[in-house]
């Protein structure tokens, strides 16, 4: 974990904040994380207690299956957000996060963000819209693939 | 809407017979096939050719060569149809009919002075490369220059060394996402439209040109226009059954235009809403 002072107001997903939901946010910074090509961020099942807020590189969301390859299901890179499984009961991990290039990101405290957003309904609410929102893209984009543009369906 | 060209043809709807210079695989599915231009032949970025394989049938093909150097007349085909499927087969000193060339051209001379984002989808990339050819050859004419390119899968990349060359360039930036690989694959999985987020270029200053499959652009499009691009600086290429390319059969009918002689390149601000209607 880095000593450096931590900016979270660059990141998309701060930036349209409010200022003290963006307080509120900093406070929940543990720090920021280097994390080297290979390193498994989290894996499925694990319990779930932090987000994200990814700076720069490439961290890949990946389903295994007994067996076969770990199919990578979407990869994640500069000013996207990793991991939502804290905000939601049982609080595990639903996919593998693996890094794919070295990686730097914000770490939160989801716990503690949680408390914050179940005392304080306002920046709870500003917090779920932000995250309702990244979920709707995700949602989208992957529906997208799901069509699987590129193949030949004459 | 774009100038449209003259033909450089004296009839546009007969076929002039070329000569085949070369064949080779660019992927799986997908090969390029360079003829020997007529004399005086020229095309602009973004123009197309109909081919023709001589008992088989008549295609709509874009030309993907270096438009500095129009003698030397590249396609970059996906084998899909009888037509194309047969046009695999040609090997060098083969003849081929071609017409052409057709339609409208990418706004290469309207980007003067801006940005410019290119986004691919699958073979989309290839009606795009002149365009990219383009701008690198006259690269001081333009700001930042940006090539978002989403296929299927690593397998399925197009001008896989060029790319790379492109991408080690200093002065363009080059992102690439793929919808599905597996580990040995160490870029980016998911759709192109996720690219455009992370981009770096001016919204207020640039030019996009978009080529893919429909859906695929009607989401870029949106996606672009979110970022800040006015809809009348997104430009996509459209595709239709073109049989005539000249306007008079109707087979390419999109609206109240012919994709084959009012495009295919339009604007998005022209276009925009006809692609959420479903009839079209």
């Amino acid at each position: 974990m880095s000593e450096t002072p931590i900016d979270l107001r660059s990141h998309p997903f701060v930036i349209d904040l409010s200022e003290s939901a963006q307080e509120r946010l900093s406070e929940c910074a543990v720090g920021t994380v280097h994390w080297e090509p290979g390193t498994k961020i989290f894996r499925e099942g694990g319990v779930s207690e932090n987000c994200y807020l990814i700076m720069c590189g490439i961290v890949a969301v990946e389903a295994h299956s007994p067996g076969r390859d770990a199919k990578v299901l979407q990869t994640l890179g500069q000013g996207d957000v990793l991991g939502w499984s804290w905000l939601f009961p049982p609080y595990r991990w639903t996919f593998d996060a693996h890094v794919r290039a070295e990686t730097e990101a914000v770490q939160l405290d989801g716990v503690k963000l949680r408390e914050y957003m179940d005392t304080d309904r306002e920046l709870g609410y500003e917090v779920l819209f932000q995250f309702s929102r990244l979920v709707v893209r995700r949602l989208n984009a992957t529906r997208l693939q799901l069509l699987d543009l590129y193949a030949d369906h004459s | 809407m774009q100038t449209i060209p003259e033909s450089t043809q004296i009839d546009p709807m007969a076929p002039v017979p070329c000569k085949v210079t070369a064949q080779w695989d660019v992927t799986e599915d997908t090969f390029g096939l360079r003829l020997a231009a007529p004399a005086g032949y020229s095309f602009q970025p973004g123009q197309f050719n109909m081919l023709y394989q001589f008992g088989v049938g008549e295609v709509a093909i874009s030309i993907s060569g270096d438009p500095a150097y129009p003698e030397s007349l590249v396609h970059t085909i996906r084998g899909v149809g009888a037509v194309t499927k047969s046009l695999r087969n040609l090997r060098a000193g083969d003849v081929v009919g071609m017409r052409g060339p057709f339609g409208n051209s990418w706004p290469v001379e309207q980007a003067v002075g801006h940005d410019v984002v290119l986004v691919a989808g699958g073979i989309g990339l290839a009606p795009l490369r002149p365009a990219l050819l383009h701008v690198l050859n006259n690269r001081n004419d333009y700001g930042r220059v940006v090539l978002l390119y989403g296929t299927r899968t690593p397998r399925d990349i197009l001008f896989q060394q060029e790319l790379q060359e492109w991408r080690g360039r200093f002065d363009m930036d080059v992102l690439v996402a793929v919808d599905a690989a597996g580990r040995d694959w160490h870029g980016s999985v998911g759709v192109v439209t996720k690219l455009i987020g992370r981009a770096p270029f001016d919204p207020h200053n640039a030019v996009a040109m978009v080529c893919g499959p429909e859906i695929m652009m009607r989401f870029t499009g949106r996606e672009l226009v979110t970022r800040g691009i006015q809809p009348s600086m997104v430009y996509l290429s459209m595709e239709r059954n073109m049989k005539c390319a000249v306007g008079f059969c109707g087979h390419c009918q999109f609206g109240s235009a012919f994709v084959c002689k009012n495009g295919p390149v339009f604007t998005y601000d022209d276009i925009g809403d006809l692609l959420d209607i479903r009839e079209v």
